[in-house]
């Protein structure tokens, strides 16, 4: 493989060297090294106050912050450097959809200090008073201006400001072409072929949102239907698929990478690290439209740990700690000096960044798709069928 | 007279004092509980989930909607329990006649090992022991082709009898551990032969510990979630999954109080059942709670 003077790596040796980081087989030093990113990261430091993360007030943190995230979704570099520095250790649980965010929050008693919503739901949270208004002044790393407007505005409702951005992506397909021999594009070649050629080897995610959205975007209809008639399209759809279903699962990466399954609904990060590990996985936006996301950072009414929350979203929204991230788990950056900071091969990889008018039909889920009973049961129905 | 009396006074008290810590436990942790979820079973869901008083029968009437999960349930409970039994029988006798002391502890020891690992992590290992690249493909090397185990109702059997084999085991264990020898030398000695002795001797002197061994599989196999959930791929869909998604995805509190309800109301129609029919077969009450 020959390096071009310009990108001293390239991102499937980065992502190689990343994994070998991770596993062990080589040391941080040696990772680095090859990667170039501890100069990056020197001269940098040197160069750009603020960009590296400080710590006011760390006195008063408590010792302990219980975060609620999604998985594969963190640096655990980054958790252990926000410890050290502050002494304060993070309890980290995971969650497989908002829907079940939503009803622990509802229940109360969850003793989080903060979670990672979807743009979508921030208005729920905030109409069900569930969220704490944020206090700016307190994560002065948080720039509103370097955040893209898109994945930023669902953040804020009336003015105040309830959630900051951790990272976008999107939910196509992993499709497996050594083992289904072909490229694909759009969503009917996934419903189809499932139902076909590739009978027992798709995977469906285990969450109404994306489930039922692309089977919507098959007959045409919004990702976002809440229409009795579309939906019931939708179901017919799903509970024809399911006999030839491999699983139900948001939990699709087993699967895939041990070829039990060859299609699977996929978010960007997962396609990602797919795609890494196994050439031969490609990540598909299908054409006639899916989703398009954000996430955030926020703080759930009633935190037992305030300052130490204030002060982990802070940290995160430092752009070197943000653009440490991204490496990990593969998900893009909302916050433009944190992109900036990325390699370029990173930058230009047609999964995380992907070309406009591939974008372009992607809708951003709506928030009464996460109230709306007809979809909860659809879902629901089509799970216990 | 007045002494008896006082002692006896005395007694009633002292037995009271006893009682009520677990009285007060099982009305405020049990009682309590389910009388809120017979309540919400007739409510309505509130707009953003959750539950909003109400007196309707609709939860009830939609129980349909989720038959299949009642039927996987009905019929994976007692299919993985007959097969937990049938397993542990053998084993449990082994252990408790055949093998000599050194090695029954060892292999006693050898049962308990694996709860010393997370429930969790054991089937998830399964996956992968059942996923294509695990004994599928190893079937296919001796040339067993295209069978695929992974989310199937075999894979979710396979689980179920993995996790629930020890507590089958241990309560047939102790059953047969505390057989009185004298009683099959009785019987060779009248000249039954040793097949003949274990159905008329051993066999109904263990039914207690398969009557407990059983009723323990059971009970918890009919609330079972997690290993439909991680070996059936979310599509082998027991009533606890369906509970799950309820409560936590629809956030249809009424409705799953409602499947909650109909599940507490299937156990106790089938646990009388069987406890009738294990008492028929000429079994004390009080043996039957041994353990």
């Amino acid at each position: 493989m020959s390096k071009k003077d310009d990108s001293p790596i390239t991102s499937k040796q980065f992502m190689k060297e990343l994994h070998r980081y991770k596993n062990g087989s080589v040391t941080r030093r040696h990772f680095l090294g090859v990667t170039g990113l501890g100069t990056a990261m020197a001269v940098m430091a040197g160069t750009v106050p603020g960009l590296f993360p400080s710590i006011a007030n760390a006195g008063n943190l408590g010792t302990r912050l219980n975060f609620a995230t999604w998985p594969n979704y963190q640096d655990n570099d980054n958790l252990a450097k926000f410890t050290e520095m502050t002494g304060v250790h993070i309890n980290l649980s995971v969650f497989g959809s908002n829907e079940e965010m939503l009803a622990k929050l509802q229940a109360g008693g969850t003793g989080w200090d903060v979670f990672v919503p979807t743009n979508y739901t921030i208005s729920t949270y905030s109409d069900l008073e569930l969220v704490e208004p944020l206090d700016l002044s307190k994560l002065p790393n948080f720039n509103p201006t370097t955040n893209e407007e898109r994945f930023m505005q669902e953040g804020s409702i009336n003015g105040n400001t309830y959630a900051v951005p951790k990272n976008w992506g999107t939910t196509g397909f992993v499709n497996n072409t050594a083992k289904t021999g072909t490229n694909m594009t759009s969503w009917k070649e996934f419903w189809e072929g499932s139902m076909d050629k590739y009978s027992g080897r798709t995977i469906v995610h285990d969450y109404q949102l994306t489930t039922i959205g692309n089977a919507l975007v098959y007959f045409g209809h919004s990702f976002n239907s809440v229409d009795e008639a579309e939906l019931a399209q939708a179901e017919k759809l799903l509970i024809d698929v399911k006999p030839h279903l491999f699983a139900i699962t948001s939990d699709y990466q087993p699967g895939m990478r041990n070829e039990d399954a060859w299609l699977s609904m996929c978010w960007t990060g997962d396609g990602k690290q797919l795609n890494t590990d196994k050439p031969e996985i490609e990540f598909v936006l299908g054409k006639e439209g899916g989703e398009i996301w954000s996430d955030f950072y926020a703080i759930p009414k009633g935190a037992p740990n305030l300052e130490a929350a204030y002060a982990f979203i802070n940290f995160m929204q430092s752009p070197a700690v943000n653009a440490k991230e991204c490496l990990a788990h593969g998900y893009p950056l909302v916050d433009s000096r944190a992109t900036d900071l990325l390699p370029k091969s990173v930058k230009n990889d047609p999964i995380l960044y992907p070309a406009a008018e591939l974008l372009s039909t992607l809708e951003f889920g709506a928030a009464a798709t996460l109230t709306n009973p007809l979809r909860a049961e659809v879902m629901a129905r089509f799970k216990s069928a | 007279m007045s002494d008896t009396t006082n002692i006896d006074k005395k007694r009633s008290l002292v037995t009271l004092l006893m009682l009520l810590p677990s009285t007060i436990w099982y009305l405020l942790l049990l009682v309590l509980p389910l009388i809120f979820v017979l309540v919400f079973s007739f409510g309505e869901r509130g707009a953003a989930g959750g539950y909003v008083p109400a007196f309707t029968f609709d939860n009830y009437l939609n129980l349909m909607t989720r038959f299949k999960a009642f039927t996987n349930t009905l019929t994976l409970a007692p299919i993985g329990t007959l097969s937990c039994m049938v397993i542990a029988y053998p084993l449990a006798y082994y252990l408790a006649v055949v093998a000599d002391k050194k090695v029954r502890l060892l292999l006693l020891v050898l049962v308990i090992v694996p709860f010393w690992t997370s429930l969790l992590i054991r089937t998830y290992a399964w996956i992968y022991v059942l996923g294509g690249q695990g004994l599928p493909r190893l079937l296919d090397f001796i040339g067993i082709e295209g069978v695929r185990l992974a989310n199937s109702p075999t894979a979710v059997l396979i689980g179920i009898i993995y996790i629930y084999l020890p507590l089958m085991v241990f309560p047939i264990y102790v059953s047969l551990e505390k057989l009185d020898v004298r009683l099959l030398e009785a019987s060779y000695d009248l000249g039954v032969p040793p097949f003949k002795t274990f159905l008329k001797v051993t066999l109904p002197l263990s039914i207690p510990g398969l009557a407990t061994g059983s009723m323990i599989v059971f009970i918890l196999l009919m609330g079972e979630f997690l290993i439909p959930a991680m070996l059936g791929g979310g599509k082998v869909f027991f009533i606890g999954n369906a509970l799950v998604d309820t409560y936590l995805q629809s956030r249809n509190w009424p409705f799953g109080s409602a499947m909650a309800m109909s599940l507490v109301f299937i156990m106790l129609v089938t646990v009388t059942i069987y406890m009738r029919f294990m008492l028929k077969k000429g079994i004390g009450r009080d043996d039957v709670s041994i353990m």
